[in-house]
């Protein structure tokens, strides 16, 4: 490998700019690049797969294998049949689920209004839902944890959704506004010609046009409040209402030796968020570029 | 709603005939009324109206920013300026006293200065293997199959929640693990270190960690960054001589210039946001080596029951971090 890599590159302003063995070599320096950025990102999350099929007593084992003698599914078949922990990804599904849909709801109405009206206080109003994106979550979590509390909505499902959307909602505004804006305004001014008012020229037009950018804006929120942690430890109690991330937290505080048990569910943990990247990889790459690039 | 119209037209009309006119002008063809009849014949009502809708399809937005934003940090304000909130009922004012017990505690400012280190080691370790990556994903030489075979490996770490980055790499980092097992037979280190548990590693190994766990926002952004600049740049640059170092710092960073600056604003703000990730890791141990403004403040209010001090730490950060956020918004703002 050294010696197919060394010599290639060593003129690079060389006439020979185009000719074959270069090429070759400059493709096998790629290649031996991306596999070594591919071993630091990969590792790690193989390291995870296979200590998740491991017997506990392995884990540690010297010198370590990938692949054990002693493979099974038993710490998956633990997670999956303890109701407390199938609790916790029921609650995270629950939450994340009503986060999404309620915040495509809200910011589809925000961003068609963005999108083609000029209005007094447009531009006071883009900036500060910018800068809710830079509010500290710590800064909120104090008085959120005395809001919810008096509202009576410490330790329920609308307490998490709720505060949730303040996370979601800028975003999935910003995005939803770049995507409509992609879209000519003669689509949904035709129908408003023929009588139709802005709502429903929003919904029967715009909307399933936009399925692509609702998508990834839906993605997006969804792995947002999937993954949130800070605000599902302080505004939740019991654990029934915990979710996922919370779920690993309790795992590893109460029997910090089953390293099995906490990478199968770990896995299980990423799952969701990993069928709906593979799935939408396309869509929402280019939503979530389009909503940081451009704002 | 629609007899309070009724009531307000003699008032309104005059106030709405004129951005009416102004939005007609401003754009042509495009936001002025699709009806035939001129604006004059309108009922007045019905131009109130249309200049109602925007801030109609903005409420949903509005009531929520309100409930969730504005009141939020009125309260934190107005509780740091208290004592003994949310514990008592009977909270008395204390003015700064909360301010300045919280800025002379030395703790404060080691966390403050571990997050300074954390977030700029984080945000250009980001940039550098963002960019590192971006741009062998992005080389012409390979088939689009195994780029993207290799761009979901790299995005990989970036679809853990935090929670999960962290148990991971407690694992891969114990004394007996894996990682220690690999240096040591390399020879680097003696194969036994306590990277967490440690005073003098565990800041680089929890912002390692976050390394690990962030970069790959940037190289996403990065690389269709990259795919954006025209083709033509590169050609005109060869045709000029330049080598491929010389193509790199005069076409391609200029041309990404506008995606850095956004990013790593953005990092910077997320970073020194990050909770989870110490939390989980170290909890800010040991011995306040990795306390961060974010663990501090939590600490205070959840685990020693001073919400007002709590307080008056929450808003010291927002304050940092509104200073961050007035650049990023300027920054978007020179770039529209």
């Amino acid at each position: 490998m050294a010696t197919l890599t060394t010599t290639p590159t060593a003129r690079p302003g060389a006439p020979a700019l185009r000719t074959p063995p270069r090429r070759t070599g400059q493709k096998t320096l790629v290649l031996t690049a991306l596999v070594i950025g591919a071993l630091f990102a990969g590792l790690p999350v193989l390291w995870m797969l296979s200590s998740s099929f491991k017997a506990n007593p392995e884990i540690f084992a010297s010198p370590p294998r990938l692949l054990t003698e002693g493979f099974s599914f038993d710490a998956y078949t633990t997670i999956l049949t303890d109701p407390v922990k199938l609790r916790f990804f029921g609650n995270s599904y629950l939450v994340a689920g009503s986060v999404t849909l309620l915040t495509l709801l809200v910011a589809v109405l925000a961003a068609y209004a963005f999108s083609r009206y000029e209005f007094p206080g447009k531009k006071v109003i883009n900036v500060v839902i910018v800068s809710v994106q830079a509010v500290p979550p710590i800064t909120l979590l104090i008085p959120y944890f005395g809001l919810m509390v008096a509202l009576g909505l410490y330790n329920t499902y609308p307490g998490l959704i709720l505060t949730y959307m303040v996370f979601t909602l800028p975003y999935a505004i910003i995005m939803m506004t770049g995507y409509f804006n992609t879209l000519p305004r003669e689509l949904d001014e035709a129908v408003k010609v023929d009588g139709a008012g802005p709502l429903t020229a929003l919904w029967r037009i715009l909307v399933p046009i936009s399925v692509p950018g609702l998508v990834s804006v839906g993605v997006y929120t969804f792995m947002i409040a999937w993954n949130e942690f800070l605000f599902a430890l302080t505004l939740t109690r019991t654990e029934d209402m915990r979710t996922v991330p919370i779920g690993i937290q309790l795992l590893m505080g109460q029997h910090s030796y089953e390293w099995n048990e906490m990478m199968a569910m770990s896995i299980l943990g990423c799952i969701p968020v990993l069928i709906l990247f593979l799935f939408f990889q396309r869509y929402f790459i280019g939503g979530m570029t389009a909503g940081a690039v451009k704002v | 709603m629609f007899t309070s119209h009724a009531q307000r037209t003699p008032a309104t009309a005059g106030a709405s005939r004129a951005t009416g006119a102004a939005r007609t002008d401003g754009a042509p063809g495009t936001g002025g009324p699709p009806a035939p009849a001129p604006p004059a014949t309108r009922p007045a009502w019905e131009r109130l109206k249309r200049r109602l809708t925007p801030y109609g399809f903005l409420s949903p937005t509005g009531v929520l920013l309100a409930i969730l934003m504005l009141t939020p940090i009125v309260m934190v304000i107005w509780y740091s300026l208290l004592d003994g909130v949310i514990t008592t009922r009977n909270s008395a004012f204390v003015g700064f006293a909360n301010y300045t017990e919280v800025l002379t505690d030395p703790v404060f400012w080691t966390a403050a200065r571990n997050t300074l280190v954390f977030t700029t080691v984080s945000v250009v370790a980001h940039f550098a293997i963002g960019l590192g990556f971006a741009m062998l994903l992005n080389t012409p030489l390979l088939s689009h199959r195994v780029k993207a075979f290799f761009r979901v490996i790299y995005v990989l770490p970036w679809l853990f929640t935090v929670a999960i980055i962290a148990v991971l790499w407690r694992l891969l980092l114990n004394p007996n693990g894996v990682v220690n097992y690999l240096l040591g037979t390399v020879g680097l280190t003696d194969g036994q270190t306590e990277w967490l548990a440690n005073p003098s590693t565990a800041l680089a190994a929890v912002t390692f960690i976050n390394v690990w766990a962030g970069y790959p926002f940037f190289m996403i952004s990065l690389l269709a960054g990259l795919q954006g600049i025209p083709r033509d740049l590169y050609e005109a640059a060869r045709v000029d001589g330049a080598t491929p170092f010389q193509q790199f710092r005069n076409v391609t960073v200029p041309q990404l210039r506008p995606i850095i600056i956004s990013m790593a604003l953005l990092d910077f703000i997320w970073t020194t946001q990050q909770f989870a990730l110490i939390w989980m890791t170290t909890g800010g141990g040991p011995i306040n080596a990795t306390e961060m403004l974010s663990t501090f403040t939590y600490k205070l209010a959840f685990s020693r029951y001073e919400f007002s001090v709590a307080s008056a730490s929450a808003v010291v950060v927002l304050l940092a971090s509104m200073v961050l956020a007035f650049f990023y918004v300027r920054h978007q703002k020179a770039r529209d």
